[in-house]
């Protein structure tokens, strides 16, 4: 690993100011940047680690505005979440399939989404939660939905000196899912992600949330399923329409890790799936 | 590259250091403070031998930069023996024979110490699943969970 400087920061202004000098990092849990500096393929000349800065950890629920999760919260600790099970149970479901458990105990929510890679476990999740990514830097304040987050793999909208705060989830769902296509039960990486989100009234899907990751350069909402689901009683043969609709929309590559077509067949498949079992939950 | 102060509580003893913000926290464990017993393996996060216990939680050293656990109380192999006496986890890796090489053993009971620290009621499905972070080329796994069982049901015997 290359040295560099480290600086621990209190407070989101330094945080920011120290970020947007040239070769500056942000080190949350370090499960990406770390195996990155020892692979030489992040050479910051300085580290800032957000442990110190108060008030980005820890998950918070009220009636008004849902729950939200600041940016250092753990994934171990979202994974266990009573609030985050009952009410978005695919984030917690995407959490818990990161990793091992010690990795778990160190990568952050924050971490999860930044590094933006395409096969991270929470965005599905956190896209059928309508999340809204709050942002800070010495600027000011944004907000930034989680669809429009992401602008390619690796790559976010966030500007040098900005820091993810936290993630607003304000619309639960009374059912959610979320499936990680793999081969090893643990310590494998996805080669895609499905969550299906549903709130139901007298059996009427009255809204449908579906969240794909790795099937295109962004993690995307399968807009035309959802409304093809909404104000209908659910069916298999609507449920394959959906999952047909779902696996239209997507632009999936082939790599080492399996091909394009498997992965857009499996959309289908997996799209029927988590909503049949998002549906049942309801 | 300035060194950094690093104040760190390992097995009970207080250690000030001064330390490179590059070494991560298996090598000061390892190299600046001496304690060996914890292992690297990977070096990537993914065998789980350099597992230690920060503030509780069970976490892989080897992701960790020294200078980020300032302040931070830490458990490693060397801690879990009390008065002479070996840990229940340890015995029973003995008792069963969980370990060939060994390479992997002081990962296995540090993260089976963290597991059994939080919830004793777990099913073997369940220890197996939450040990996947942790790889062993030798037993073939089986000796490993019998001894993790063993030491539950000895713990709670004896709490
Ligand atoms: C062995 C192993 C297995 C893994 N398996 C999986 C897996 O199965 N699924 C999966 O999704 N991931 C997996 N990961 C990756 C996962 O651990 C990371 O993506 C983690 O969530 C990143 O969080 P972190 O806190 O560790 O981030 P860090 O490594 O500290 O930071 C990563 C990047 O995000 C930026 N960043 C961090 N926090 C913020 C913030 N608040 N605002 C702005 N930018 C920020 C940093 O600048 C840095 O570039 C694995 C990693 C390892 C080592
Ligand atoms: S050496 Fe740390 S996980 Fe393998
Ligand atoms: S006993 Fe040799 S690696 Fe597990």
């Amino acid at each position: 690993m290359k040295n560099f400087e480290y600086f621990e920061p209190t407070t989101l202004a330094e945080a920011s100011l120290l970020f947007t000098q040239e070769h500056a990092q942000l080190l949350a849990g370090g499960t990406d940047l770390v195996i990155g500096m020892k692979a030489y393929t992040e050479t910051p000349q300085s580290v800032i680690s957000l442990q110190n800065i108060p008030g980005l950890t820890g998950i918070t629920a009220d009636t008004d505005n849902g729950i939200t999760i600041g940016a250092m919260t753990k994934v171990r600790e979202v994974e266990l979440s009573e609030d985050i099970l009952k009410h978005h149970t695919a984030l917690a479901e995407g959490a818990s399939e990161i990793g091992s458990i010690q990795i778990r105990n160190l990568a952050t929510i924050g971490g999860n989404i930044a590094h933006a890679s395409p096969a991270a476990d929470t965005v599905a999740g956190l896209l059928v939660a309508d999340a809204q990514v709050d942002i800070a830097s010495a600027d000011g304040e944004r907000t930034v939905s989680i669809n429009e987050l992401f602008t390619g793999p690796g790559q976010t909208v966030l500007k040098p000196g900005e820091i993810i705060t936290q993630f607003r989830l304000p619309s639960p769902a009374s059912g959610s899912h979320y499936i990680k296509h793999k081969i090893r039960e643990v310590m494998d990486l996805a080669f895609i992600g499905v969550a299906s989100a549903v709130n139901l009234q007298n059996s009427v899907i009255k809204e449908a949330r579906i969240g794909l990751a790795a099937v295109a350069p962004t993690p995307i909402r399968a807009t035309e399923a959802e409304n093809l689901l909404k104000g209908k009683i659910s069916t298999p043969e609507l449920l394959q329409q959906a999952g047909e609709a779902a696996a239209a929309g997507t632009s999936p590559i082939s790599d080492l890790r399996c091909s394009a077509e498997h992965r857009r067949e499996m959309v289908d498949v997996l799209t029927r799936r988590t909503l049949q079992i998002a549906i049942d939950r309801a | 590259m300035a060194k950094h102060p690093v104040s760190l509580t390992v097995n009970g003893d207080e250690h000030d250091l001064l330390i490179e913000p590059r070494k991560t926290l298996l090598a000061v464990l390892r190299d600046t403070i001496g304690l060996t017993g914890t292992k690297e393996g990977c070096s990537t996060g993914d065998c789980g031998a350099c597992t230690v216990i920060v503030d509780g939680k069970a976490v892989t050293s080897c992701m960790v930069l020294g200078v980020t656990a300032s302040g931070k109380e830490i458990t490693t192999i060397e801690g879990l023996a009390s008065d002479g006496e070996l840990h229940p986890i340890q015995q029973a890796f003995i008792d069963t024979g969980g370990y060939q090489c060994g390479f992997c053993t002081p990962g296995f009971i540090m993260a089976s110490k963290a597991l059994v620290d939080e919830n004793l009621d777990r099913t073997e499905e369940e220890f197996r699943h939450a040990l996947g972070g942790n790889i062993c080329r030798c037993t073939g796994y089986t000796k490993i969970l019998e001894a993790v069982l063993q030491a539950v049901e000895e713990i709670r015997a004896t709490s």
